[in-house]
């Protein structure tokens, strides 16, 4: 066979490559292990460290609305009533507006316009968030607190049952406020996905749409959107992640009162910003532990949130047949 | 030749700026948003004179207490004195600093500061929400003539733990037994109504923000601010206006030598000028410190504060200790640091 001298250079190359490759696998591997493995190893500390929470208040400290560090009575309601409502009226407020901007920039402005544009809306998202919350602070509240709640109350608070939402002082500060400046923080994102993505659809698509008679609105709902359904959902929820964990801003508008208020005009409290204003000077292991478990609660809510996109996209492709 | 005469430089250089960085030392400390511009000004003008540098952050007292316990810092600050029980559990040494007013700030149009007088049960009533205008008639009844308008009143509290709250709540318990019974006391509480603000710095801003609004602030926020605060009627039955003097009445009724470990809070004090809602600011320093040089030079410069810094404090109206408070700190430094 061949003599058991030195592998030739071919070989030798050969070898290196093979090991090269496994290498590289190898190391990609662990990077794929260590994000799944650091998300896990934060969920289980949180989960850890709110297990006295969790043992003392059971299951009922999901619904109870009590807040008492001189008793020592802990409910997570309060706090996850304030960060899903002021994120409903982010994702209100963001989705249309982030459309309205996509469509803007794809179908209707000059093309002069368009690339600058995108970059402004780009640079909304770089701006620090609690360079938002001070803004909200001091900027759009005593503005909303002037001219816009007072009508507010006035003329929508005295609907029968809507105006339940709508009734309250004009503080300024409150889960209306704090939903604005979400929104205001989220749009950056949800448009610039759907911006992207709407440039994707093949043109020869939106020309055939044209041809035939649509209008602009027509083409964007029945063409454009529903080629780009799973990406525009996945964008919306990446809108809402943000939203859901956002920290400063929301706690210099929202308000930081632990009662929950039918009105939208009243404060509120939500769980990033509980952690953010009480982690430092909760003494007491009870006083800790409960704000950890309010951490593992967002972590789950987030969790649940993600889990109904994938749901809602696995739905749509269904549909289509896949 | 050039090259070498470079090197040379340089190392004559980074080695002065090595020994300079071992004299200036950088001596830490967490804890009360209260004393936070008196400590400031003080840390600057330390600097000046000695090069040291004192790096403190105001996270609050829970904070400053937490650190402490942990050792991570050479000293730390609370308004909330720990009792002397819990001093001995964790190895730390307490004494005051520095005495201060919490003023009850207010932003009612057409009110300015002095014009308006409230007392201890009609404050608790407010904080509770039973009190829910300004011109309600117990508020009318205390200061007659003057024009209150048909405002809400929107209560700023504090939405961090704070000694500030502790002292607040402190003295609103002794005013106020359905105070007591329904919210209690502590850095933190269950607040009744009222939205919350982050730090002393947050509840000014909400105030200032909020037509109609009240909070409780250290009295150096509402100067520096320019906020109005009420005048409160004290446990004589004078009503006094929080300044250098009546907060120094307040401190000259308490009594310090009967207290262990300085385990005394000064609210609703019986003298007849003092100020009720007087409240003190407590150093914590640890009797077996993990950085034994930080730990006296901390030492160092209070003994300094103590003798340079009344005026600056009193500039921002803050209440330096009575002479003899300051003799019984220093026994007390030399009983319990070896």
């Amino acid at each position: 066979m061949q003599a058991t001298s030195a592998p030739s250079p071919a070989e030798r190359s050969h070898r290196l490559d093979a090991f090269a490759d496994w290498f590289f696998r190898n190391l990609v591997t662990i990077a794929g292990w260590f994000v799944l493995i650091a998300l896990g190893l934060a969920a289980l500390s949180m989960a850890w460290g709110g297990r006295e929470a969790f043992m003392a208040f059971g299951p009922g400290f999901l619904t109870s609305t009590a807040w008492n560090p001189v008793t020592e009575e802990y409910g997570a309601a309060v706090a996850i009533y304030g960060t899903v409502v002021s994120t409903i009226i982010a994702m209100i407020i963001a989705v249309p507006v982030s459309f309205g901007i996509a469509l803007f920039l794809t179908e209707v402005a000059p093309a002069w316009i368009r690339q600058p544009l995108g970059t402004a809306i780009e640079l909304l998202a770089g701006i620090p968030s609690i360079i938002y919350g001070m803004w909200g602070l001091f900027v759009l509240a005593p503005f909303l607190a002037d001219n816009v709640y007072p009508w507010v109350d006035a003329n929508l608070g005295q609907v029968p049952l809507v105006g339940l939402l709508f009734a309250g002082p004009p503080l300024g500060i409150g889960m209306l406020t704090a939903g604005i400046v979400l929104a205001i923080m989220v749009i950056p994102f949800i448009s610039s996905v759907m911006r992207d993505v709407f440039m994707t659809v093949p043109n020869r698509l939106k020309e055939s749409a044209y041809a035939l008679g649509s209008t602009t609105f027509e083409v964007v709902w029945d063409i454009v959107l529903p080629y780009t359904r799973s990406a525009v959902i996945g964008g919306i929820f990446l809108g809402m992640g943000r939203a859901l964990g956002e920290t400063m801003a929301v706690t210099f508008v929202l308000g930081n009162s632990h009662h929950i208020n039918a009105s939208l005009l009243m404060p509120g409290n939500s769980i990033a910003a509980s952690i953010a204003n009480e982690f430092a000077e909760a003494t007491t292991p009870m006083y800790q532990s409960a704000l950890l478990a309010l951490g593992f609660v967002l972590f789950i809510v987030t969790f649940v949130v993600l889990a109904i996109s994938k749901f809602m996209l696995m739905q749509l492709a269904k549909r289509e047949g896949n | 030749m050039l090259k070498s005469l470079k090197r040379s430089l340089a190392t004559i250089a980074l080695a002065a700026s090595l020994t300079t960085a071992v004299q200036a030392a950088d001596i830490t400390g967490a804890g009360a948003t209260f004393v936070f511009p008196t400590m400031s000004k003080w840390s600057a003008d330390y600097n000046k004179e000695t090069g040291h540098r004192i790096n403190y952050q105001s996270i609050g007292s829970g904070g400053g207490i937490a650190q402490m316990k942990a050792n991570t810092v050479d000293f730390g600050s609370t308004d909330a004195p720990l009792k002397p029980e819990e001093l001995a559990l964790s190895n730390l040494v307490q004494f005051p600093s520095v005495m201060g007013g919490i003023v009850p700030a207010f932003n009612v149009p057409g009110i300015t500061a002095n014009q308006l007088k409230l007392d201890g049960p009609t404050l608790a009533d407010i904080y509770l929400g039973k009190i829910t205008k300004w011109n309600d008639a117990a508020i009318v009844a205390l200061n007659p003539g003057l024009a209150l308008p048909d405002l809400r009143i929107t209560v700023v509290h504090r939405s961090d733990g704070s000694g500030t709250t502790f002292n607040f709540v402190n003295y609103l318990s002794k005013v106020s037994p359905e105070w007591k019974q329904k919210v209690g006391e502590g850095t933190a509480v269950r607040w009744p109504i009222g939205v919350g603000g982050k730090g002393n710095e947050g509840v000014t801003a909400y105030v200032k923000q909020i037509r109609g609004g009240i909070g409780y602030i250290e009295l150096s926020y509402a100067l520096t601010n320019k906020v109005a605060y009420a005048q409160m009627k004290n446990a004589a039955g004078n009503y006094v206006q929080a300044s250098n003097a009546s907060i120094q009445a307040a401190a000259a009724s308490a009594e310090w030598g009967k207290s262990r470990d300085f385990f005394l809070v000064v609210t609703d004090a019986p003298g007849a000028d003092a100020w009720p809602i007087a409240a003190t600011n407590f150093i914590l320093m640890s009797k077996k410190p993990k950085n034994a040089e930080g730990n006296r030079q901390a030492r160092e410069f209070f003994a300094w504060v103590y003798a340079n810094g009344d005026e600056s404090a009193t500039q921002l109206g803050y209440v330096p200790l009575p002479d003899a408070l300051v003799e019984q700190i220093k026994a007390y430094w030399a009983a319990n640091f070896k």
